[in-house]
């Protein structure tokens, strides 16, 4: 596995972080094969932030759920910084997401039990050279929350705390599934801003899987999905920032 | 619609309604296993007794003439009155070098027998006047393989005579038959001979008189007093005190042991029962807390509330019927094991199985009543939920700081072992009785495993501290203390000591008890008295020497004076002081030095018997040298006392000692695995979102490993507390005039039963792990709580 790059690079060098050829995803369920992949073929660059856009069931979490090790594909070939992540077996998965991947996904996943600064100091404490869970924390915007079980803050802070714990252990991509979706706007915005943050601080490749087609204008590129297919790939020319985001 | 979703719900909910149901199968079972085989073994012996008109009261008598009888069926209350002659014989039977007891007893040569009828196996009884045919009974012959038509010899008053079986039988006294200063029935050394009267009359010198008396009493008569009446009788003859029904060996024994399983089916089936009403509301209340969200769209599509109640009164009312329906059958087939087990142990001519069915309709009743105590509050909280608020998720569960945080900086725990002491916490209701849960287990296994240290310490109490001889002799009549010489001088003897026993009734106040005193020497070496520590004890000048048991009967401590009136010889009443209290976990005993026993006597030195210690290599000699001496007319051989001792304690504790494993096992592994899978179903999604993180099988697993593992580890203590209690019950329970066990529990007992509740943890742990290892990462995630 590729070692982890933590310092901001620009976009200019054009080095993958993904790169996807060809990948199918069938799933059996009963006499019905469903394909929620058909054939994709994309590249993630290093530092880039990119939006999936589509319905659901077009195939964008299917696709997030490989790249990030949760899943595995029935044909075609995935890479991370040149390692064959289709080819990893099950234990070799964890130790991919636990050292490169970060997740963020719609309904927070916090453990209920840890308050917020022990949600992510779960993480950093199985990482390598993560910050600290304080800082991590401060970068989202909740340092004045830290001791605050799940319970006890709003879905906004939930989340934002989830997208601290995947960031604290600076991990090469974040991964994240309708990150706003269980989000009023105003709440969602400022995820969102957490989110892009991340990504311009500390240059974290992010993927973030939205039917919110608001959101794509916060995106270097977006990807649209439909059955399974990436359909059409934009570049924005001018990004917005996500305070001029509205749903 | 709802009983398919019921259907399906079993199916998938079935190792854990299994596990509930075998524990509630387990109370059922117990339930009709104890009750069942108390009311089979109570049902036979009534039968028994009442068909073979077994007496109501028993008394001996040195010789008293024939026409006494008259005397005696004219106590008011009395309806019948049977005399005999009762002997002891030494036996020389072919199969054994040692010398077998033998208990020659008359039956009337003309004329019916009316109490303590025997009920012939085969043959027939002896024919009138002959002494060379013997009718014995069943287990006896059973022990030797004797048949119809087999002979051995008996010495009766001094002559050996060779005796010809003519018949097999049993009788309603002998149903426990104990040998004298025997423990437990050994039928290979003592057996029951009827004989002619006229014949045993002759052997023995008694024509036209008796030495045994039973009666039978009409119905409500006061026994007390026929009691006093018949002693009155028989005083001036040598009457050594009557006695009823309730001291009469074999009964007591049985009705020690009847009373023992009527205990012990009173003690546990409640605690399975509790149990698995515990069970049934933690799994329930989690089914609900899952499927709050159909409930409310039930509500919200019209279903009654009833309805929907009733779907889940059928899910407990399903595990109930499986429970009821296993333990039914399992407790009435150990039932059946038990009493078969029982009757083969005590002798009866037939067996009545009860299977009433009141029993079973009384344990489903229980069972379910419990299950549906267990489940009710799980449900009503199903039919209180207004459908909006079920069908939105519940509130994230609330949690608080435990103030140990700060040592999370110190490495001393991870924070997954935070989030399992947090969650343990959380619950702390749920917790405590998982706790109390596995802890009953744990206290079922010491209930099961400390009666084999207390049987232990009890045999190396009684048979290397206490009673060491090698064998004890008894004398057929009181015999002047020079017979020791010639005892001193059989064959291979190392060490002889006299003692001597001699009826008594001693009377504290208005308590009073009917028992023996046996004399000893001070100096006694073989046969010990020990104290309440289990130090010998030098018996002092004067005074008794009251075992605990007799000292709390008669309520008698050290320094009071007691009323003592000897039964037997010249009779009188003595005051005589308690000097010490002993140990003793047999019997009712009281011990006194043998001068000053044979001094209140007024008789001169006389013995009953002899305890002897013999040189093994020499032991044929001295048996055959035993069998040639007219004056012993029975032995008992500790090392075979010891071995039948063991033997019956293979046969009855061990079995028991299994079933009760197999019990804990399933109150353990029921409570560790619903409450692991409960777990696991409530925090799926938490260790789903563990494993995204980048979190090994094993460190998630480690969480919910960690969370059993504490309940486990609390559990442990609390359950050899609980099973010290438990213990200490059955000791209490089991105690009687007969026997007391010693309250032992070694500490491999505790350990014991510490490893077999962990084992069971680590198996119920290993099957929820692979759960955890299959665990679908992204359906848990993207489910809502």
């Amino acid at each position: 596995m590729a070692a982890t790059g933590k310092q901001t690079r620009s976009r200019g060098s054009r080095e993958s972080m993904f790169k996807v050829e060809g990948l199918t995803k069938v799933y059996h369920t009963g006499e019905l094969d469903i394909h929620a992949l058909s054939g994709v073929d994309l590249t993630l660059y290093e530092g880039e932030l990119a939006v999936l856009l589509g319905p659901s069931g077009s195939g964008k979490s299917t696709l997030l759920n490989i790249l990030g090790g949760l899943d595995t594909a029935t044909s075609g070939q995935a890479w991370f910084r040149g390692d064959e992540i289709t080819a990893l077996s099950e234990r070799e998965l964890t130790q991919f997401r636990r050292n490169h991947v970060g997740f963020v996904f719609q309904f927070y996943n916090l453990i209920p039990s840890l308050s917020a600064r022990e949600n992510v100091a779960l993480v950093t404490e199985i990482s390598t050279s993560p910050m600290a869970p304080d800082e991590a924390l401060g970068l989202v915007g909740l340092d004045h929350r830290l001791d605050h079980f799940p319970a006890q803050l709003s879905g906004g802070e939930q989340q934002r705390v989830a997208i601290a714990r995947a960031i604290a252990k600076r991990p090469e991509v974040l991964l994240c599934d309708e990150p706003t979706g269980a989000l009023d706007s105003k709440t969602g915005v400022r995820v969102l801003e957490a989110l892009t943050s991340v990504n311009e601080e500390l240059g974290t490749t992010t993927a973030i899987i939205t039917h919110n087609a608001a959101i794509k204008d916060i995106a270097h590129r977006v990807f649209y999905f439909s059955d399974g297919r990436i359909t059409k790939t934009d570049v924005n020319k001018r990004r917005v920032t996500p305070d001029k985001v509205h749903w | 619609m709802l009983d398919r979703k019921l259907l399906r719900d079993m199916k998938r909910l079935w190792a854990q309604a299994l596990a509930i149901a075998l524990v509630m199968a387990a109370g059922v079972a117990t339930l009709i296993l104890g009750v069942g085989a108390y009311r089979s073994l109570d049902e036979t012996r009534s039968a028994y007794y009442e068909r073979y008109n077994f007496a109501d009261i028993f008394a001996t008598v040195k010789r008293a003439p024939e026409g006494l009888k008259q005397r005696i069926l004219e106590i008011p209350g009395v309806s019948a009155a049977e005399t005999r002659i009762v002997k002891f014989a030494l036996l020389d039977i072919e199969d054994m070098a040692e010398p077998a007891t033998g208990m020659a007893m008359s039956i009337p040569d003309y004329g019916q027998v009316h109490l303590n009828r025997r009920y012939l196996r085969s043959g027939r009884f002896p024919e009138p006047g002959s002494a060379r045919e013997v009718t014995v009974n069943e287990n006896f012959a059973l022990a030797h393989g004797f048949a119809i038509g087999s002979t051995f010899s008996a010495i009766l008053n001094g002559n050996k005579r060779t005796l010809n079986i003519v018949g097999i039988a049993l009788s309603p006294e002998f149903i426990y038959a104990v040998g004298p200063g025997g423990l437990i029935p050994d039928p290979r050394r003592f057996g029951i001979m009827w004989m002619s009267e006229n014949a045993l009359a002759a052997i023995f010198d008694l024509e036209g008189a008796f030495n045994s008396v039973s009666l039978k009493l009409l119905r409500k008569t006061d026994q007390a007093d026929v009691i006093r009446q018949l002693d009155d009788i028989l005083e001036p003859y040598g009457g050594t005190g009557a006695y009823g029904r309730e001291d009469q060996l074999s009964h007591a024994f049985l009705d020690a042991e009847l009373k023992g399983l009527a205990a012990l089916s009173r003690v546990t089936p409640p605690i399975f029962l509790l149990v698995s009403a515990f069970l049934i509301n933690m799994t329930l209340s989690r089914l609900i807390a899952l499927e709050r969200e159909q409930i409310g769209l039930l509500k919200a599509i019209g279903y009654r509330p009833l309805t929907i109640g009733m779907h889940y009164i059928k899910l407990i009312l399903i595990i109930s019927a499986a429970g009821i329906l296993i333990g039914s059958v399992a407790g009435t087939w150990l039932g059946q094991g038990l009493t078969i087990l029982y009757a083969d142990f005590f002798r009866f001519p037939f067996l009545i199985f009860r299977r009433n069915p009141d029993l079973y309709v009384i344990a489903a009743a229980i069972s379910g009543a419990a299950a549906l105590a267990g489940g009710v509050r799980a449900v009503y909280h199903a039919l209180t939920l207004p459908p909006a608020v079920a069908m939105s998720p519940p509130a994230p569960a609330q949690y608080a700081h435990l103030g140990i945080e700060r040592l999370a900086a110190l490495k001393v725990y991870s924070h997954l072992t935070l989030m399992a002491l947090r969650h343990t916490l959380r619950w702390p209701v749920r917790s405590g009785l998982t706790i109390l849960g596995i802890s009953l287990s744990g206290a079922v296994l010491i209930m099961a495993l400390f009666t084999l240290d207390s049987i232990e310490f009890m045999i190396d109490t009684i048979f290397f501290q206490s009673d060491r001889q090698d064998a004890t002799l008894n004398f057929n009549d009181e015999r002047p203390i020079r017979i020791m010489q010639a005892v001193q001088q059989l064959p291979g003897v190392l060490t002889a000591e006299p003692y001597r026993t001699v009826a008594v009734r001693i009377r504290n106040g208005h308590l009073s008890r009917k028992l023996a005193i046996t004399g000893k020497r001070p100096d006694t070496d073989l046969s010990r008295v020990l104290d309440l520590d289990l130090q010998p004890v030098t018996l002092p000048e004067t005074g008794l020497v009251l075992t605990q048991k007799v000292a709390q009967i008669l309520k008698a401590r050290r320094g009071d004076l007691v009323w003592v009136e000897v039964l037997e010889g010249r009779r009188g009443l003595k005051q005589v002081p308690v000097t010490e209290v002993s140990q003793s976990y047999l019997g009712l005993s009281v011990f006194m030095n043998l001068d000053a026993l044979n001094k209140m006597l007024e008789e001169g030195p006389l013995v009953s018997g002899a305890h002897i210690s013999y040189d093994k290599a020499r032991t044929g000699a001295l048996y055959k040298a035993i069998k040639e001496t007219p004056e012993i007319s029975g032995i008992a051989i500790q090392s075979a006392s010891l071995g039948k001792f063991r033997e019956t304690v293979a046969r009855t504790i061990h079995m028991m000692t299994a079933v009760y494993i197999g019990l804990s096992l399933i109150i353990a592994f029921g409570v560790i695995y619903n409450s692991a899978r409960i777990q696991l179903s409530e925090r799926a999604r938490e260790f789903a979102s563990l494993r995204v993180l980048g979190f090994t099988r094993g460190e998630v697993s480690q969480v919910l490993l960690t969370e059993l593992g504490l309940l486990v580890a609390l559990a442990i203590p609390l359950g050899s507390v609980i099973g010290y209690w438990f213990a200490w019950a059955v000791i209490r329970g089991f105690e009687n005039d007969l026997y007391r066990m010693p309250f032992i529990i070694e500490g491999g007992t505790y350990a014991t039963a510490s490893f077999i509740v962990l084992a069971s943890a680590a198996i119920s742990a290993a099957i929820v792990r692979r759960r955890i290892d299959r665990l679908d990462m992204v359906r848990a995630l993207k489910t809502r709580e």
